[in-house]
């Protein structure tokens, strides 16, 4: 194993090559595009080999490509971000529904309209119930490291796993990484060895139609194999550390937790930018603490209430919402803490791109500790810029589309309807 | 409606938003073909709408002062068609480029020709994805190399002037961006013809796929005395290939807008209450009334 300095996409297609991959398809999309290119060129170097690269002609093309590869037996992979893996949506569904372990990278990004190709975490929430292992990471370093653990999960459990990392902050930094030596990521994760399998030697088919009778308990064994995936994450995660000398994976993993009266609860790279808030706030004296969520699907009930149970105080921060209610990651967290007396914040930050800066989130956890902060929250919501938009609205019927309306309001020219 | 000048300059096309293209690429010969078109048409900028799905050429519709919708990756046709359909007076242009049109959005291209609805769909082909940094596109050639395909692309490239032709458009055609004089020509002929009008303007990536210069010396004008009312000669012109600029086929067949109109004048008026009455009466029962 030796440390480079290296951009985290190529470090994430570097530990996928060690993974052994048997096809890989792609399509081109921001930020996650890197990683295949990344791929291709293992592939025509031979360093990665045998493995079949398929330029697609689509996302929804690219994962009915690792379906099909899944099926005949192969250990397929692909990396999509956005209005990719929005567009793969019905086959990401077909592949979890009849159970094949093909890993995904996605780098995380924004879903338009507005378009916007900058990272939050919409994309993957919207496909938070497909079916789908969900793991997010918080350092380049954790994105690698998730990839032979998500082929080892996946291939045990016949279940894909989606290793989420934060598209720019994460995909596109370079840093000092380690690259898991190809002889211990041998070790590490063994052959693929198919539960189901197109084999001529005894044919068989894969996709029946299931009708009322069974439906019901097929998608029940769905969700079984996500329960058993609770037992095992933290597993794979243990034997991990024990081969590989690091602690990344598992459910979650808490930061100055002990005796904390507040806690913050987030996923994904702002995880480095929040313990940094939570340090100052410590030397200030405030009893806060932090926990990182690495595996939203499934999603640790029993581990998040016991991490989380004792604060007064719980502050969800996540990178995406559902439009009409509020947090995604929130409303699961508040199932897992059903019946505890403590107050409870939902922060919604960084959409878009949008920089979640230290000064913010101090202020913000400030807020909390002082009993200003409200249940939900936008975090830097330039409020001024909506009442505006609220203001054109009520004037006039024809008030024209909000972002362009917006972009022209700030002073940035937008293009728009002649005037 | 608008009190419009008589005529308009190429300039009054322009929208207040500059292109954000790389210097030198083709899409700016493209988009003043454009403007110029427009303003041999004197067309009524409210009265136009400019749509495209995503890419480098798909940001084309902002940088022009007519309506426009920046769509989904591949969907410029599907959304250029309902706003026809819903509102026929509007002159419609898709357009984008090679990978938005020929492989994420291909499944739309056949149908928009067969069905001949009255718009003009303009490709910008540059033969790779520009805006991901220039990977392999589906007009790509066999053996190009590119940062997906290190080794050479294994595909071979989509003949989509044939590919057109074959599946019914009514009017096909090929220019380039570095021929201002013909491509805009030949947008003012595909956007006054009346059916599905398909412009391959070739269009070079000078970043990532620089052929202009190749290009350049190998274009030459479909022959005078080609008959572009000939399917057979125009599939042959297509199939060979070649840079031939110009008009390669053109069919006056009825739009689907126009089938719509006919249909409406041959079904007399229906009477959905008569009906309801009808159907009550013979099944004994009160559809769509009040409970007494």
């Amino acid at each position: 194993m030796s440390v480079r300095q290296m951009e985290g996409a190529r470090a994430v297609a570097e530990t996928v090559a060690a993974c052994r991959p048997q096809v890989v398809c792609a399509y081109p999309i921001t930020p996650q595009t890197h990683i295949v290119e990344g791929l291709g060129a293992l592939v025509k170097t031979g360093t990665l080999a045998p493995c079949e690269f398929v330029n697609v002609e689509s996302e929804f093309a690219a994962m009915s490509v690792a379906i099909g590869a899944s099926a005949a037996g192969a250990r397929a992979y692909t990396a999509t971000a956005s209005q990719g893996l929005l567009f793969m949506t019905e086959a990401l569904y077909n592949a979890s529904g009849m159970g094949l372990p093909i890993v995904m990278t996605v780098a995380n990004r924004a879903i338009g309209a507005p378009i916007n190709i900058w990272n939050d975490h919409s994309d993957a929430m919207s496909q938070r119930d497909s079916g789908w292992i969900q793991l997010y990471a918080e350092t380049n370093q954790e994105a690698m490291d998730l990839h032979p653990q998500a082929f080892r999960l996946a291939e045990e459990l016949s279940v894909p796993v989606m290793v989420c990392m934060d598209g720019f902050v994460l995909t596109h930094a370079f840093e000092a990484l380690e690259v898991p030596d190809q002889a211990a990521v041998d070790a590490f994760l063994p052959p693929f060895e198919p539960r189901q399998v197109l084999d001529p030697d005894a044919p068989l088919t894969i996709g029946a139609m299931v009708g009322p009778e069974a439906f019901t308990e097929v998608r029940y064994l769905a969700f079984h194999r996500q329960r058993e995936a609770l037992t095992r994450i933290p597993e794979i995660a243990g034997e991990f550390r024990a081969a590989f000398g690091r602690d990344s994976g598992g459910l979650l993993h808490t930061y100055r937790c002990e005796d904390a009266t507040t806690v913050v609860l987030a996923m994904g790279s702002v995880l480095g930018t929040l313990k940094d808030a939570v340090d100052g706030l410590r030397d200030d004296g405030e009893r806060i603490g932090v926990v990182g969520l690495t595996s939203f699907r499934p999603f640790p009930m029993d581990a998040v209430r016991e991490a989380l149970g004792a604060a007064e105080r719980v502050i969800v921060l996540e990178r995406a919402f559902s439009v009409g209610v509020g947090g995604i990651v929130s409303a699961n967290v508040h199932m897992a803490l059903a019946g505890l007396d403590q107050r409870y914040h939902t922060v919604i930050a960084g959409l878009g791109g949008r920089a979640i800066t230290g000064r913010s989130l101090r202020a913000m956890l400030l807020d909390a500790i002082g009993g200003r902060l409200d249940p939900l929250v936008f975090l830097d919501l330039d409020r001024g810029l909506v009442d505006r938009e609220l203001e054109r609205v009520r004037g006039h019927r024809r008030s024209g589309p909000a972002a362009e309306n917006i972009l022209r309001d700030l002073g940035i020219v937008a293009g728009g309807p002649h005037r | 409606m608008s009190t419009a000048p008589a005529t308009r300059k190429p300039n009054d096309y322009k929208s207040d938003l500059k292109p954000i293209w790389c210097p030198g690429c083709g899409d700016f010969g493209v988009l003043a073909s454009l403007y110029r078109a427009f303003a041999q048409m004197n067309l009524d900028p409210v009265n136009t709408v400019v749509v495209s799905g995503i890419g480098c050429s798909s940001r084309l519709p902002g940088f022009v002062s007519t309506y426009g919708v920046h769509t989904l990756h591949g969907r410029a046709l599907p959304v250029a068609m309902g706003v026809k359909l819903a509102n026929p007076e509007l002159t419609v242009v898709a357009v984008g480029g090679d990978g938005d049109g020929f492989a994420i959005g291909a499944g739309h291209f056949p149908h928009a020709a067969r069905r001949n609805v009255d718009i003009t769909y303009l490709v910008m082909d540059n033969e790779i994805y520009g805006l991901t940094k220039g990977q392999v596109s589906p007009t790509s050639l066999t053996d190009q190399k590119a940062p997906s395909t290190p080794w050479g692309n294994l595909e071979t490239p989509l003949n989509t002037l044939g590919f057109a032709i074959a599946s019914g458009a009514t009017f096909v055609a090929r220019g380039a961006s570095f021929n201002t004089k013909t491509l805009t020509e030949l947008i003012v002929q595909a956007v006054e013809h009346k059916g599905f009008s398909y412009i391959d303007a070739m269009s070079p990536c000078v970043m990532f796929n620089n052929h202009q210069e190749e290009w350049k010396e190998l274009v030459t004008d479909v022959a005078p005395d080609h008959d572009s009312a000939d399917k057979v000669a125009a599939f042959d012109l297509a199939l060979k290939g070649g840079f031939k600029l110009g008009i390669l086929y053109r069919e006056l067949r009825p739009t689907l807008g126009d089938k719509y109109d006919a249909l409406l004048e041959r079904t007399p008026d229906s009477d959905a209450a008569a009906m309801l009455d009808a159907f009550s009466a013979r099944k004994g029962v009160a559809i769509g009334k009040p409970v007494a």
